[in-house]
């Protein structure tokens, strides 16, 4: 194994017409970013639910990424504003519970940001680098499996 | 003969009835695919013609858009995606029209495909071909900022997703070359050190490159186009280079050729030819043998050319490789009959013996001792039984010859040459003696100069009278005699004026003839059936190589006379073929091959790209020789090779001539064989009912504005170029650089009106201010430190929004506005800096040191659009635009063909995608006939019921060619998913896209009764569509469907860690499964709608849009509040001059009177005159709204769609004194005047403007500026006399209205600017006159004007009903109370609920063409919901359980499109009256509505809460997930 600390894990929830297509296009060009992001698309970060954010948490998710249109931008007119603000409501919980609200964080980044998507994941891991990871999970509340890799000559 | 157009229609009587239901768009740019989309939704068959591989066009270079910062990609990608996916739109890229014939509702279109190379059918874009394609040439797309590879993929998101080749044609050095090598192309592979793969391109075409690599003639290199620059590349050298590369390398043994056929091919003669052609047909599967008089292989090679040129283990190598491939050789064969061969059993046979007799000339003493033939010479020298004089002393011994101490060669030809030299090397004095001159001398000047070097004495202009002997009967000299001159006659015999009593003796001991060769075919008998020529070859069909005998075939020397190598390859490859055919009974002429163009460079070319940069001047790499003194004594080979480095130099100067160089590289790489070098070009015919032009602009070529140094300052760019160093998907990936230096430049100019508004072209290009604008927002916006000054002579910010974008720029972004036309720029060459030198409006001089100089260039038409222009007969002016005729703005001078988009002025994204619904809808009315005539709907067997089943997971995984499985383990993520939960099978396939694998995954659902499918390979924005056909095609529903993007998010982002990337794959894939066992079928449910129109407004864009729709078949309701049609149009009385508006040249009332005619007598249309909306409900397809009359009386009026066409005003403020002096009056009030008074007009002596009043001191209401221009010009008419002064800030005569403004200035009128803290002051006005005070910029002081009129250019503000129409009908207002349209660039005619367009002056003030167009454009889009039978909904949508809903309206609050509503009769929790019900048709599936309900009583299908929440648990937490073990 390299020295990835795999062990991370970024929930990103990606608006398939702008960030999602970043991601995409991220690939295209080759651009490596931290294999730690798991992308799940949704249609509009207007759909992104306060619930999904903590339900990841629970889980045992070491920060959530929420990546949207650009303000102004919204293919649905104003999800990514929506999302804003559930994003800060997450924030809110997570203090309340004691958590650090900066482990979820909401990007604006249109289809051709592929570079920007990829500093977004950087900056994403940065952050769970430097608040360690998940206290939920470390205290075995989360029942966070690992996928076990094994080389078979 | 042709029939005329007129004919053909009478002969068709079907025509005159029934147009054909489909429409041709040409261009597949914004306006293209808007057009195509329209027309293809509206029930029309739709061919989109595009000239590039892919659609798209300048928007798709676009970083971002103004006014909005939209991305430009995020707009157009699901355009993009939707036309290329459309049933009812056939893409056809690399495509031009040739031809139209007939007339509208019927067209015939010759069209023309150009050949891709590539199948797209085939091609899954996976890119393993980019990869190994060594030809890189200027990138196109990216502005040449950076390169792109001949085989390519015009950009990461076109469509079709396919990749295309680029070729011009066939390069020079591959035409020059018998045997076609791809020169080009093992060049190109050189270049990136990859040996193996060169030797494989060069090794197709020829078996003996290291032969060729240093003995060719190399006709390539004197038909190279790099001679043109400086020195042709040293093509010899590069192919000798990399054999002797690739023979140091151990060698690799050949497999023999599989043996396919019976029959068994005789080859006589082992020499070049007869071994190519062995070769060919041992490969083909056919038994060969090669028969050889000589104790070796290799004829002439091995015999005829020297060692010190042609190494002996360079030959046995490359004879080698052939007879490996399975061939028979029997050496010491002499073949004395044919019969003989025939009786063994051969079925074919080829003489390829060569020319190895050499002549002796018929003069006395020709056979004397010491007289030698040069074949034999040769021969008798390779085959070692020469002993060199050099070793003088040592008895010979027995059978060896050594050669004389004087020796003199007769002849002047290359192998004479070689037998001097040869001579040298054996240790002789060594004189050559020829007919010819020294400059006719047919052997190669190098050679002749070698030896030369090596001492050899050349005698020229001689003829030989006889060879002398010496007491012993040896020969001892060569008498000769001069040459006066001589020539050959048409039976080839020589004549020769000699120089009376020249006679003199060359005094030699050896003499050696080499005065020319012929074959030996003393085994031919007469009666063989093997025809002769008189020159002593075999005469053959020169097409088929075939001799006069049936099954004999002869090449190579032995018919043509000596010739070089690659003449005997060529000739040996030709043979095989024929031979090929005859083995299969076919005929032997082939059939004719399409010939592709030979890339001759002209000088201009050259220099331009030169000039460009692109080309770099650079002789030869120079390559190492042995010295004379070595050369003499030694056979060691005289010239050395390449070494890597300098090979690579070599082949770094090849121009690429032909782009592709078909080095088959890619045919290679190809998993998916998509690949066809052999593709011809095609014609075809398509019949259309109309055609929508579409072919868009070209920018102004900035290198023919000298004075800007485009071309020559590296420094100084377009604004394109600009664009792409701006995107984040561009070659920098956002970063802004100096192509200098690839600094971030510090100091950056934007320079206007490039190409526009000049000598050369007296129209604006209407969208320069506004994108030079957007980029140095866009370079604020990532570099506040970046100092920025646009130069401009108006800020034309004419358009919704744009003048609060620019006052933006200016104020909160800081950029400098500076008004002057800067007039040329100048280098600092060290630092390549650029100074500009520029007087500012208070007449000061500057100049200034900027980092970066951006060109804003215009619009141009290509000459390409020209010309079809001219072909399809429309009228073009001198610009190449397009007229359109009066009243029809998108109508061109030929009925049935529409213009649109720059193609008619310039302008703008929205106009254009607005222009191209409105040529949607002119056609659609044209053909309303024939609607769904040629279209069709994919038929899929029923849907299998899976309610009642556990779920069955069929997962597939794709390598996607190495893209995925190159990068992680493939095998194992499939291993993995088998044992995922529901999962019933996992298979992995190199491409699961491709059609071979969707029929096996379509098999695979039915035999494995799967009912929910996962492929993990790419991105479902791309797929997913394909892949839902999938299932439907095999009875499943398609939302039982989900994807593992396993490509873009983990083979392709973490290529450098192979466990990663699998383990990450191994996630992604459960994730998916997890959701795909909660998937649920999705019914869609068909809603009728109701087939008529409701237009509100019967202004000339309500008029416009109702008849259109009338046109097309459809009921209308026209409501106007007045008694009388027409609105502001009533009172517009002066026409605009002849070509400042394109269409419409004509008088406005005449218009307006034919329309309302038009609109009365049409019977499709209700008129409901002296009458308003009050009220209004329901959705898209379905809306009921009430209409009462002035007197009260009330009609429901049941529509499924609806135009808001009410208007706007002009502003009656009193500012300037308005209505308070009789002569200060609004435009609208001149254009009255001049109509009525024009007596008056005629009294007048001064007047004067002021342009933007009130309101427009905020935003620009767009056609002031013209409508003053266009007044004054029509007040000069009458009153030439009249001083017209006009008080302006910007002049925006946008377009064709520039045209106006020069009119103006020649016609006299005086333009005074001022600013907005400096208005025109009025001081006073009374019976005298109006006296206006004004500040003058230019002269910086007060000016006061007396006038007997002053005419203020009011503003158009929203019409008085607007806010309450706004209300109505729930479509917000804008900023300044203008309908707010769904999105500025791509839905202009869109609000954001469905069903409901906007056009004319209620969405921003415009000029009568352009609310024409915008009209059409709206019924266009009503047009695609009415057509219809019913609006199909479902899948994602959100759906209410009204069972939980609290009626508490927070779903209504939150829908953005207000689709939520509560229904009375619906009962909600707790069987409470009231709940919410969102109506399918209208959802938009965001799922904003869902995310919100705080009583979770909503859900969005395919994307539900347990589906999400399913792939959150599935990454952590998922008990018994299974190991994965990589392969």
């Amino acid at each position: 194994m390299s020295d990835v600390n795999t062990d991370y894990q970024i929930v990103a929830f990606c608006c398939q017409y702008c960030a999602y297509a970043a991601a995409d296009l991220a690939g295209g060009l080759r651009l490596q970013y931290p294999p730690n992001v798991k992308i799940i698309q949704i249609p509009c970060t207007g759909k992104m639910d306060v619930l999904y954010a903590l339900q990841a948490f629970e889980a045992g998710a070491d920060a959530v990424m929420v990546a949207g249109c650009m303000p102004g931008d919204c293919h649905f007119l104003e999800g990514n504003l929506n999302a804003m603000r559930r994003v800060e409501r997450v924030k809110d919980l997570l203090r309340q519970i004691g958590l650090e609200a900066e482990r979820i964080k909401m990007f604006h980044i249109s289809s051709s940001m592929a570079s920007q998507f990829v500093s977004a994941t950087e900056e994403m891991l940065r952050t769970v680098e430097k608040l360690g990871p998940n206290p939920l999970r470390m205290n075995g509340k989360a029942s966070r499996k690992e996928t076990h890799v094994r080389r078979v000559s | 003969m042709q029939n005329t157009p007129k004919e053909e229609l009478r002969n068709n009587p079907e025509s005159e009835t029934d147009p054909i239901g489909a429409v041709m768009v040409v261009g597949g740019g914004i306006a293209g695919m808007q057009a195509a989309l329209d027309l293809a939704d509206q029930g029309f068959k739709v061919y989109l013609i595009e000239a590039k591989s892919a659609i798209g066009g300048k928007m798709a270079q676009l970083d971002k858009t103004f006014p909005t910062n939209d991305c430009a990609m995020c707009t157009i990608s699901p355009k993009l995606v939707e036309t290329g996916r459309h049933p009812n739109i056939e893409l056809m890229t690399l495509t031009q029209v040739v031809d139209v014939r007939g007339e509208a509702g019927n067209f015939t279109v010759t069209l023309q495909h150009e050949p891709r190379y590539v199948d797209n059918s085939k091609c899954v874009a996976c890119g393993d071909c980019e990869k190994v394609c060594p030809v890189i040439v200027p990138d196109r797309f990216n502005e040449n900022l950076i390169k792109k590879h001949a085989i390519h993929k015009l950009y990461p998101q076109a469509v079709p997703n396919a990749y295309a080749i680029e070729r011009r044609g066939i390069s020079p050095c591959r035409d020059a070359c018998p045997a076609g090598q791809r020169a080009q192309g093992y060049i190109a592979l050189i270049r990136e050190g990859r040996y193996q793969d060169a030797l494989r391109v060069i090794k197709m075409d020829n078996p003996f490159p290291g032969i060729c690599g240093r003995i060719c003639n190399h006709r390539c290199e004197t038909a190279c186009n790099r001679g043109l620059v400086d020195e042709p590349i040293n093509i010899r050298a590069l192919k000798r280079f990399v054999t002797d590369k690739v023979y140091a390398e151990p060698r690799q043994p050949i497999e023999p050729a599989p043996r396919l056929y019976p029959q068994r091919v005789a080859i006589i003669g082992a020499g070049p030819c007869g071994l190519t052609a062995a070769q060919d047909l041992a490969k083909a599967g056919y038994g060969v043998t090669v028969f050889e008089a000589m104790p070796v292989a290799g004829g002439m090679l091995r015999l005829g050319v020297p060692e010190y040129r042609l190494p002996t283990w360079i030959i046995e190598r490359e004879v080698q490789d052939i007879l490996d491939l399975g061939i028979e050789l029997r050496l010491n064969m002499q073949v004395n009959n044919l019969d003989d061969v025939f009786a063994e059993g051969f079925d074919a046979v080829l003489i390829a013996v060569g020319a190895h007799e050499g002549i002796r000339l018929r003069i006395p003493g020709a056979n004397l001792e010491g007289v030698l033939v040069n074949t034999h010479f040769l021969r008798d020298v390779r085959l070692g039984k020469y002993v060199s004089r050099h070793e003088d002393g040592r008895p010979l011994e027995e059978g060896k010859l050594q050669l004389g101490k004087n020796v003199l060669v007769l002849g002047g030809g290359n192998v004479a040459v070689d037998c001097a030299r040869t001579a040298v090397r054996l240790g002789a004095k060594v004189a050559m003696a020829c007919l010819e001159s020294r400059d006719t001398m047919p052997a190669h000047p190098w050679e002749v100069q070698a030896a030369e070097e090596e001492g050899v004495q050349i005698y020229n202009d001689l003829t030989f009278e006889q060879i002398l002997a010496d007491e012993h009967g040896h020969a001892c000299g060569v008498e000769c005699m001069r040459v006066a001159s001589f020539y050959f006659d048409e039976s080839g015999r020589l004549h020769v004026e000699k120089v009376p009593e020249s006679n003199f003796v060359i005094p030699c001991d050896t003499v050696i003839f080499s005065v020319g060769q012929r074959a030996g075919l003393a085994f031919i008998p007469d009666d063989a059936g093997v025809g002769i020529t008189h020159k002593q070859t075999i005469a053959i069909d020169p097409n088929t190589m075939a001799a006069t005998r049936p099954g004999v075939f002869a090449a190579g020397d032995s018919v043509s006379g000596t010739a070089f190598v690659i003449e005997a390859v060529a000739s040996g490859h030709k043979a095989a073929e024929s031979i090929l055919r005859y083995l299969q009974g076919e005929a032997l002429e082939r059939p004719p091959k399409p010939e592709l163009p030979v890339v001759r460079l002209s000088q201009q070319e050259i220099e331009e790209r030169i000039a460009r940069g692109e080309i770099h001047r650079k002789g030869r790499v120079p390559l190492p020789e042995l010295p004379p003194e070595i050369r003499r004594v030694s056979f060691e080979e005289v010239e050395g090779g390449y070494d890597d480095e300098s090979a690579q130099e070599e082949a770094a100067r090849c121009l690429a001539c032909g782009v592709c160089s078909e080095c088959m590289s890619c045919v290679f790489a190809c998993g998916a064989k998509a690949i066809n070098h052999d593709m011809p070009p095609m014609r075809e015919e398509v019949k259309v009912g109309a055609i929508v032009l579409a072919p868009g602009y070209e920018i102004y070529r900035a290198e023919l504005s000298e004075e800007y140094g485009f071309g020559r300052y590296p420094n100084v760019i377009t604004a394109l170029q600009y664009e792409r160093y701006l995107s984040a998907s561009g070659p920098t990936f956002g970063h802004i650089q100096r192509p200098s230096d690839g600094r971030q430049p510090q100091r950056i100019a934007f320079l206007q009106c490039i190409g526009s508004r000049d000598q050369t072209h007296d129209y604006c290009s209407a969208v320069c201010c506004m994108y030079a604008t957007k980029e140095a927002i866009m370079t604020k916006e990532h570099h506040p430190e970046i100092d920025l000054q646009v130069f401009m002579m108006d800020m034309r910010a004419f358009s919704k929004g744009y003048w609060a974008y620019f006052e933006r720029a200016e104020k909160t972004y800081g950029i400098q506005y500076t008004r002057c036309r800067v007039s040329c720029v100048k280098e600092d060459p060290q630092t390549h800096n650029l100074w500009l030198t520029y007087q500012d409006e208070h007449n000061q001089l500057h100049s200034r040191e900027f980092d970066l100089v951006v060109l804003s260039v215009g619009m141009e038409i290509s000459p390409e659009v020209r010309n079809l222009g001219r072909r399809l007969g429309i009228e073009l002016d001198a610009y190449g635009f397009c007229h359109t005729v009066h009243f029809n703005p998108v109508q061109t001078s030929r009925a049935g063909i529409y213009a649109v988009g720059p193609f008619r002025e310039p302008k703008d994204i929205p106009e254009t995608v607005v222009e191209a619904s409105g040529a949607a809808a002119s056609a659609a009315a044209q053909l309303s006939r024939a609607r769904f005539q040629l279209t069709s709907t994919p038929e899929f067997p029923p849907e299998r019921d899976v309610s009642n089943e556990e779920p069955r997971i069929g997962v597939f995984v794709c390598h996607c060619g190495s893209n995925i499985g190159g990068y992680l383990d493939v095998p194992a993520v499939t291993e993995y998913a088998r044992y995922l939960p529901y999962v019933v099978h996992a298979e992995d396939n190199l491409y699961t896209c491709s059609q071979d694998s969707i029929r096996h995954i379509t098999e695979q659902i039915k035999a494995l009764n799967l009912n929910r499918v996962v492929v993990a390979s790419c991105t479902p924005l791309t797929h997913q569509p394909l892949f839902q056909d999938v299932l439907r095609a095999a009875g499943l529903n398609p939302y039982l469907f989900e994807m593992a993007n396993i490509r873009n998010q983990c083979s392709w982002v973490h290529s450098h860690d192979w466990e990663v990337a699998t383990e990450k794959a191994c996630q992604l894939v459960r994730m998916a499964v997890a959701k795909a066992a909660l998937l649920t079928p999705q019914q869609t449910i068909s809603v009728p709608i109701e087939h008529c129109a409701l237009v509100v407004g019967g202004g000339v864009s309500g008029l416009s849009a109702a008849l259109n729709l009338a046109q097309q078949g459809f009921k209308v309701h026209l409501v106007e509040r007045e008694a009388e049609l027409g609105g502001n149009l009533r009172r517009v009385v002066t026409a605009f001059p002849a070509g400042t508006m394109n269409a419409l040249e004509g008088e406005p009332q005449a218009l307006l009177a034919t329309l309302i005619q038009q609109v009365k007598s049409q019977p499709n249309i209700l008129l409901h005159t002296q009458s308003r909306v009050v009220d209004f409900g329901g959705f898209s397809g379905n809306f009921v709204t009430k209409v009462e009359t002035n007197e009260g009386k009330r009609q429901e009026i049941r529509h499924g769609v609806t135009i808001l066409a009410i208007g706007g005003e002009e502003y009656r403020g009193a500012e300037y004194g308005l209505g308070s002096h009789p002569a200060i009056l609004t435009q609208l009030d001149l254009e009255e005047k001049i109509a009525l008074y024009p007596d008056q007009i005629r009294s007048w002596k001064s007047l004067a403007m002021i342009l933007c009043v009130g309101p427009a001191e905020q935003y620009c209401s767009r056609i002031c500026c013209s409508v003053a221009l266009k007044n004054a010009l029509a007040l000069k008419e009458l009153n030439p006399q009249l001083q017209i002064t006009i008080f302006y800030r910007d002049i925006r005569a946008y377009g064709f209205k520039e045209r106006l403004y020069t009119q103006a200035r020649a016609r006299g009128v005086l333009f005074i600017r001022y600013t907005a803290d400096q208005k025109p002051q009025l001081s006073f006005a009374d019976e005298q006159g109006i006296l206006i005070e004004a500040i003058d910029l230019a002269l910086g002081r007060k000016i006061c004007l007396r006038v007997d009129a002053l005419a203020l250019s009011m503003p158009v503000v929203p019409s008085e009903t607007a806010k309450e129409i706004s209300k109505l009908f729930k479509v917000p207002l804008g900023a300044d109370g203008f309908f707010q349209e769904a999105h500025v660039k791509l839905r202009p005619v869109d609000v954001s609920t469905e069903g409901i367009y906007i056009a004319g002056m209620a969405h921003y003030p415009k000029l009568v063409d352009e609310s024409i167009i915008q009209a059409l454009a709206a019924a266009s889009r009503a047009g695609r919901v009415l057509s219809q039978e019913a609006i199909s909904a479902g899948g994602r949508v959100a759906v209410v359980d009204a069972a939980k809903c609290t009626a508490c309206l927070t779903c209504v609050r939150i829908c953005p499109f207000h689709v939520p509503q509560i229904k009375a009769d619906q009962k909600g929790v707790g069987g409470i009256q009231g709940a919410v019900t969102i109506e399918a048709a209208v959802c938009q599936g965001c799922g904003t509505c869902v995310a919100e309900c705080p009583a979770r009583a909503i859900q969005l299908m395919v994307f539900t809460d347990a589906q999400i929440l399913a792939k959150v648990s599935a990454l952590f937490a998922w008990e018994g997930a299974p190991e994965v073990c990589l392969t």
